[in-house]
């Protein structure tokens, strides 16, 4: 299955939860904390820790999208 | 009958919701709101929706196809007037019966007001979409604001109010600005914070009553004197909606109460603003006020819904923008005895502080220093 991210930049509040559930992808910008997206198609056994980080985000600015499929 | 019904369509009754979709619940959920709207989020009400600079639309909280995908009986405009327990029902305005297998109460909170002020022209709270709807009309009609309360959302209207360019004064007994949430240091540089940028900060002040003229707030008497407004913003506080629950059998304390699990019955559950429970690691009951804590107790609860039977043990966060500055808070500030820069420096509006309590972390805070105050957080002991 694919997973497709994408971030609503402006949403966004820096809380920063997307980068504890999911280290491998996501990161936050050093001068105002807002989220950087490091993999927008993350591989399988991230996918259950970025939903998780979508479903954390206090700002529901993640947000993903099931592409189906093998790849 | 649904499997699961949630009452209350914000935050914490959504997320409630999602999480069960998430973890594979398969049965039938109802999500019942009493207010029109989609359901929406309720932190960009006081800043960007009140200054403009978002539309009301953008404050959703899901786009119509995810909340689609969700498959769930969204019941909007509709409000819970009572709960059988026994019998698994609820009765909704309109004297409709819905009948269930879990409940979930989300009914989050309802502002305090108060009596003198209470539907004036001229007085305003702040909880829902119309609420600020209603403000911000009048408020670009207006030059001079008065803000009662200095809490985290007083604080931030007053913030947006000189955004737009009015005159504003903070008016609150308290001696600094938000000390319950984060004590009185960082509640004094929040009081700096605001007289930087122009506003009035009255605190030690009471608010005695208000002056009407012509059927409209013009100024208010408080223990410093008369302040002239043409808008009163009452931001007091709020309190759990539980009236639905008087006489549900239910236990409720300043909250519907919650063993640790978020149970407050057999098949019930509470989750938000609304929901006091046994935090297992602080050996206390508990209620958060705080939208990330809708969210994680919202998770919490579809997974004990599902059998988890796991304890909700959180470390509680909340943020919140003023003027330049973003404030993030993990743990507890409040009962502090010291303050202890890590790193920036608070005159410099940049800064990760650490709150102890003899000698243990409680807390962290920062101060436009996000990542910062993430990795801090890890110094905090429970």
């Amino acid at each position: 299955m694919l997973l497709q991210v994408e971030i609503d930049e402006p949403r966004c509040v820096a809380a920063g939860h997307c980068v504890v559930a999911a280290p491998e992808v996501f990161d936050q910008r050093d001068d105002d904390g807002v989220v950087i997206l490091l993999d927008a198609n993350p591989p399988g056994d991230e996918h259950e820790r970025v939903r998780e980080a979508a479903l954390l985000c206090p700002a529901a600015a993640i947000l993903v999208r099931d592409r189906g499929g093998a790849p | 009958m649904s499997d699961v019904l949630v009452v209350g369509a914000s935050a914490a009754g959504l997320a409630t919701a999602e999480s069960l979709r998430r973890r594979g619940f398969t049965g039938s959920i109802r999500l019942v709101g009493d207010e029109a709207h989609q359901p929406y989020d309720r932190p960009p009400l006081s800043k960007k929706v009140l200054s403009g600079a978002w539309a009301a639309d953008q404050a959703a909280l899901r786009a119509p196809d995810a909340l689609a995908a969700l498959d769930i009986d969204l019941v909007l405009g509709s409000k819970a007037v009572s709960v059988d327990v026994r019998k698994q029902e609820v009765v909704v305005s309109g004297g409709r019966r819905l009948p269930y297998g879990d409940l979930v109460i989300a009914t989050g909170l309802a502002p305090r007001r108060l009596g003198a002020f209470d539907g004036l022209a001229g007085a305003h709270v702040l909880r829902t979409l119309d609420d600020v709807a209603r403000l911000r009309g009048e408020l670009l009609a207006a030059e001079r604001l008065i803000v009662l309360g200095a809490g985290v959302l007083g604080c931030e209207i007053a913030a947006t109010g000189r955004q737009l360019g009015l005159g504003v004064t903070v008016v609150d007994p308290a001696p600094v600005p938000m000390g319950a949430q984060v004590g009185p240091e960082i509640g004094a540089l929040l009081a700096e914070l605001h007289r930087a940028n122009g506003v009035e900060v009255l605190t030690g002040t009471k608010a005695e009553a208000p002056v009407v003229t012509n059927g409209r707030i013009t100024e208010v008497l408080t223990s410093a004197g008369l302040v002239t407004a043409d808008v009163v913003v009452v931001a007091v506080g709020s309190t759990p909606a539980t009236d639905w629950l008087e006489d549900s059998g239910l236990i409720l304390d300043d909250g519907v109460v919650c063993d640790s699990r978020c149970r407050a019955a057999d098949n019930v559950y509470a989750v938000g603003d609304v929901a006091r429970w046994w935090h297992e690691r602080q050996a206390r009951s508990v209620r958060l006020e705080n939208r990330t804590n809708a969210t994680e107790q919202g998770l919490a609860v579809a997974d004990n819904i599902m059998g988890a039977d796991k304890p909700y043990v959180p470390v509680p966060y909340f943020w919140t923008d003023q003027y330049d500055v973003r404030m993030q808070v993990f743990g507890d500030l409040a009962g502090a005895d010291t303050i202890r820069v890590l790193e920036g420096d608070p005159a410099d509006r940049k800064f990760v502080a650490a709150a102890e309590a003899a000698g243990r972390v409680v807390g962290v805070v920062g101060w436009n220093s996000a990542r910062g105050v993430r990795k801090a957080r890890e110094l905090i002991t429970s």
